[in-house]
Formats: structure tokens, sequence, C-alpha cells
């Protein structure tokens, strides 16, 4: 799994005591901007000739927020912009799974991740992840419904299920977004 | 359940990328989606940080975990890159522990 806000999410729902399934749809709802990312960087890495099969699944891989940013600094179609995009999902790609390597082998040397204060460092890690979306007024408000519905929600559901109720947060707030301004 | 967890979750992030590349584009321009998918990462992130900081299992508590997230939305405000971020939070959890300040 290449796309970071997932892998962590997928990790921290079954760290929890969560179900698999519960893991799986958080993960997957998290990397649905993927998607998106790579409409629009079709037009940003357009050559001349049409894309092979192989090209899209490689850049497919590589489709991710930095790598997106990157490549959409650059004029739509030009070399710099295929290679701000390939040196960036790469160099990331590489340093992600060397982490991820370290990380799972040093976990194991671990007793208790407790006393090195790790157990914090995950909320941190996704509070870090949704600092830079809080843009405006909506999204840090549908942040702060967000938190406050799924805390409310984790004595009552199995865990898992609390995070994902964000989604439907979402969902309803994305319908009131809508109806206020067309 | 965590392997086969892992392999479909990372199989469903792949397809989903692919899929941004070779469906039509015309039933992905639709603001309703783009709108969607800009805020399920801010409730989903949202919702992580709120159950990671104060849920043991079911039950919810109030620990060294809530002062490292504090620590972490400082370190935030004056613009630490993410390691610096996830270190300042461990290190604050680990010492009001080490100092038995907090649970």
């Amino acid at each position: 799994m290449f796309t970071g806000a997932s892998q962590f999410a997928l990790v921290g729902v079954l760290g929890a005591g969560g179900g698999a399934l519960a893991a799986i749809v958080t993960a997957l709802l998290l990397g649905a901007r993927n998607s998106l990312y790579a409409l629009s960087l079709r037009p940003y890495l357009a050559t001349n000739r049409p894309a092979r099969w192989w090209n899209v699944l490689g850049r497919a891989q590589l489709t991710i927020d930095e790598s997106t940013a990157m490549a959409i600094r650059y004029s739509p179609g030009s070399r710099q912009a295929r290679h701000a995009f390939l040196a960036t999902g790469l160099s990331v790609f590489v340093l992600w799974n060397i982490g991820t390597l370290i990380g799972a082998l040093g976990a194991a040397a671990l007793e208790d991740p407790r006393t090195l204060g790790l157990d914090a460092a995950v909320p941190a890690g996704f509070i870090a992840l949704l600092w830079p979306r809080l843009r405006d007024r909506n999204m840090i408000a549908l942040a702060i419904v967000s938190a406050a519905v799924a805390t409310a929600l984790v004595p009552i559901l199995q865990p898992g299920l609390p995070v994902l109720s964000a989604a439907l947060v979402a969902l309803i707030a994305e319908r009131l977004l809508a109806r206020r301004a067309p | 359940m965590i392997w086969p967890a892992v392999i479909i979750g990372s199989l469903g992030a792949y397809l989903l990328k692919v899929s941004g590349y070779v469906i039509p584009e015309r039933v992905l321009e639709n603001d309703r989606l783009k709108r969607l998918t800009a805020m399920l990462p801010v409730a989903l992130l949202a919702a992580l940080v709120a159950v990671q900081t104060f849920s043991v299992g079911t039950a919810l508590a109030v620990d060294a975990r809530m002062a490292g997230v504090a620590a972490a939305i400082v370190a935030l405000v004056l613009r630490a890159p993410f390691l610096v971020v996830v270190v300042v939070a461990a290190i604050t959890a680990a010492v009001l522990r080490g100092l038995g300040l907090a649970a």
C-alpha cells in the first residue's frame, strides 16, 4: 500500500482492535482522493504517443499527494512535469518503504511501545496529515464535528466503526455545503 | 486477519489510482465527487486523531497521549516538519509517564 494516510489508518484501526473490513474501508475512503489526483495528472503526464498499459500501471502506483503536487507546478505535457512526477514518486516510494521496513523490524525489538510514547506518536502522525487540509472554516468545522462524533461513539460501537462514522459526517456535510452554495 | 486486510487494502488502494487513469474523464468530472474526496480525508483523519488519542478499546481515557497530541499541535503551529511533530508527541508522552505524571 503506497498512500501514507491509508497505510496509517489501516494499521491504526487494526491495532485498536477494529475488524479487517472496517480497516479496509477506512483506508480506501482515505485513498479515494488518489483517483482524482490521477485524473488531474492525465494532461500533465501526456506525451505525443498514447500511453502504454505498463506506463499507466507504473504511474498509478506513484500517484500520491507529493508526486501530484510536484508535477502540477509545471506545464501540462511538459518533460519537466513528467520528470518531477517520476523523481518525487520514486524517491518517496523508496524512502517510504525503507521506513516501513525499519518500523516493522524495530517494533519486534520493543517491549512496551508506551514507554517510548509511541502510542502518542500515532495520533500525532494523523494530526500532522490533517493539518495542511484545514484550509478554511468549513474544513475546520468538519474536522471538529467528525472528531466529536467518533469520540462519542467509542463506548457504543465496535472498535473501527467510530472512525468510519466520520465518512457519514462527511457525506452529510457535503450535502449541507452543496445546499448553501450551489 | 492482518495480512488479508493488508493485501486487500493495498490492492484496493492501487485500483483506485488506476481508475483515475482509465475511467472516462466525464465520469469523474463531477463537483459532488470532487468536494467529497476533499472532505473525506479531513473527516476520517480527524476521527482517527480523536479515537487514537482518547480510546482504550471501547473505553474513553485521558492520558499522556493527550499531552503528546497537544505538543504536536504546538509543533504544527510552529511549522515543524512531519517527523519532528511525531517525535515531539512521543517524547512528551514518554517523559510524562517516566515522571509518573500521567498514565
